[in-house]
């Protein structure tokens, strides 16, 4: 999966030296001084230690607090089994407004954002100088802090002096003009369109990479065939871009799952009610001192993006079926 | 014909779309408020940086790209320190043991910070480690562990083992293979590793948020989003602050623009 994503410039070094190599070997013969040496089991001692204890540890503790009351102050606390699950799922409309928001920007963000992608890179895919200079423009937002980028989209949405009201006022299209962020019922969504602008490019660059990937023996053999454009695209580039999508996909669905700094940055901390997803909800519970009910839904919000991912791959597999 | 007309119209839009914010934003970092409410895209009446002025001889923002800086100079590269040895390691010694410890480092990409936050919170205040720019660092490092290793340990096994094996014989130990061989020939793919970890930690706000109470202590994004306190509808500020705390990144980007692709995009295949 991963080859689609080799660039050039971390392409490993091969030629003249390695098969000088290869030939000393094979002279010497002497194996047995190239086994595997005992302190090569040392080297990622440092990294296992370090996930061992700000890591693992951490994780089990979560998992235990979800199932406590604990404030987070108190020495004391009670294991209260898995109410804390059960009140999120039934008695907290906090939650599950988060988690409907959840999937309603999730949907939106993966959607839009794959879609545009991959019409950027098939516009994209041939390294003309004016396609390079535009990949690296629209590239650049993702380089960008979420925090950054929500300032930039707050002016852009601004409903009295903001540019896009200006816009839409100056060339006569003043029955779309809106409310933006303002508007409870579509606040979401401009949020979600601010993430897909942010990292469009970035999902850009990796479906290039895959369309790269394709031999180009197979459009000739098609056109020949006398097979139009929509044809080519339905029968090879969306089934050879199978390891490409699945990325891509996985990926917009794991960041419109952590868009906690775009969501803080927008709408504040902690975010109205309809600008909360989970992350944020998580976070304001956890502010608010419920460490294990905040707990709890964070170990929802784990199991659901496992979940999501799973799914995702099932679904795209069925789609991307190669002939 | 069509085709390649539409091609060109919808590549105008979307360059318009993303560079359009970008221009209101460099523009309007020299405008006054005003200035920018009745005229967004247009040039500025001058050029003076008063905006920027403000900005730096403010308290905040200067402090929170020291800190910002200091963190980013520590925890970047030992993170590539810690994970290109584990990334050699595991790449070498092949087999069960192989397996086993990259499945445990790796397996840390699929756990949201907001899972382990929590306890991680508790367990740095028992450790002294919150409010301290120390802490960070670790939580930095740490957070970002398993996705570089996954990037190294890609990339070196593709390095071939005749080499080591050469380095072997001539008398060299584990370590100074690892050093004098892996590490030199990995260089590329440890600067899009290092470029991926940068734009991270540069870029950082939840851990911040948990762990840095002091003023003092703030990093940029943090120092950003207290600003938009501040200034709520001060936009020329909040764009001039903006360009500062974007500043390093975008100046890496234009001249180490590969690095960053290959970096975001390896990311990515997690």
């Amino acid at each position: 999966m991963t080859e689609t994503t080799t660039i050039s410039a971390v392409k490993p070094p091969t030629g003249g030296i390695i098969t000088q190599f290869r030939h000393r070997r094979r002279r010497n013969g002497r194996r047995s001084a190239l086994r595997v040496h005992p302190a090569l089991y040392l080297f990622p001692l440092p990294a296992v230690a370090l996930l061992v204890a700000f890591m693992a540890v951490p994780l089990l503790e979560s998992l235990q607090y979800a199932i406590t009351n604990w404030d987070g102050y108190s020495a004391t606390f009670d294991y209260v089994g898995l109410n804390n699950f059960v009140r999120a799922f039934t008695g907290d409309t906090l939650f599950l407004n988060a988690l409907t928001n959840n999937v309603l920007y999730m949907l939106v963000v993966v959607i839009v954002q794959t879609i545009l992608s991959l019409l950027l890179s098939l516009l994209l895919v041939k390294n003309s100088r004016g396609g390079i200079f535009l990949r690296a423009l629209f590239f650049f937002p993702t380089i960008l802090s979420s925090v950054s980028v929500a300032f930039i989209w707050r002016f852009m949405y601004e409903p009295n002096f903001g540019l896009l009201n200006g816009f839409l006022g100056a060339i006569g299209l003043h029955q779309f003009q809106s409310a933006f962020l303002g508007d409870d019922q579509q606040a979401l969504y401009w949020v979600a369109l601010v993430q897909v602008w942010a990292h469009a490019g970035q999902m850009m660059v990796v479906f290039i990479a895959g369309l790269q990937a394709i031999p180009q023996e197979l459009y000739e053999a098609a056109e020949l065939d006398g097979a139009g454009r929509w044809r080519r695209f339905t029968s090879i580039t969306w089934p050879m871009l199978a390891p490409a999508t699945t990325i891509v996909v996985a990926y917009v669905t794991i960041q419109s799952f952590k868009a906690f700094d775009l969501l803080l940055g927008i709408g504040g901390n902690p975010p109205k009610n309809s600008l909360d997803i989970l992350s944020t909800r998580i976070y304001t519970t956890f502010v608010n001192s419920h460490f294990g009910y905040a707990a709890a839904e964070s170990v929802i919000f784990m199991v659901l993006i496992l979940i999501v991912t799973v799914l995702q791959r099932r679904i795209l597999r069925l789609t991307q079926k190669q002939e | 014909m069509a085709a390649n007309l539409s091609r060109r119209a919808i590549l105008l839009v979307y360059t318009l779309v993303v560079a359009v914010p970008l221009l209101v934003v460099i523009l309007g970092s020299f405008k006054t408020n005003e200035e920018l409410f009745a005229n967004p895209i247009g040039l500025p009446k001058s050029f003076v940086p008063e905006n920027f002025i403000a900005v730096i001889t403010g308290q905040d923002l200067g402090g929170a790209f020291l800190n910002s800086s200091i963190v980013a100079v520590v925890s970047v590269p030992t993170t590539l320190l810690l994970a290109s040895l584990a990334a050699y390691g595991v790449s070498r010694m092949g087999g069960f043991w192989s397996w086993l410890i990259f499945g445990f480092l790796v397996l840390g990409m699929a756990i949201p910070a907001q899972t382990n936050m929590i306890a991680l919170y508790v367990q740095f205040q028992q450790l002294g480690l919150v409010n301290s720019l120390f802490g960070l660092m670790l939580v930095n490092i740490v957070s970002t562990l398993p996705i570089a290793v996954f990037i190294l340990t890609g990339f070196m096994k593709t390095l071939p083992k005749e080499l080591f094996e050469a380095s072997a014989i001539d008398g060299s130990g584990p370590f100074r293979t690892y050093w004098s061989i892996a590490m030199p020939l990995s260089a590329p793919s440890l600067a899009a590793a290092g470029i991926f970890l940068f734009v991270i930690h540069w870029n950082e706000l939840l851990y911040p948020l948990l762990f840095v109470q002091s003023p003092k202590l703030r990093t940029l994004p943090l120092a950003l989003l207290s600003y938009q306190g501040e200034y709520q509808t001060n936009y020329p500020l909040l764009f001039s602050a903006v360009i500062l705390a974007s500043a390093p990144v975008v100046v890496a980007y234009v001249f180490l623009q590969r690095y960053f692709v290959a970096g975001l995009t390896a990311g990515v295949s997690k």
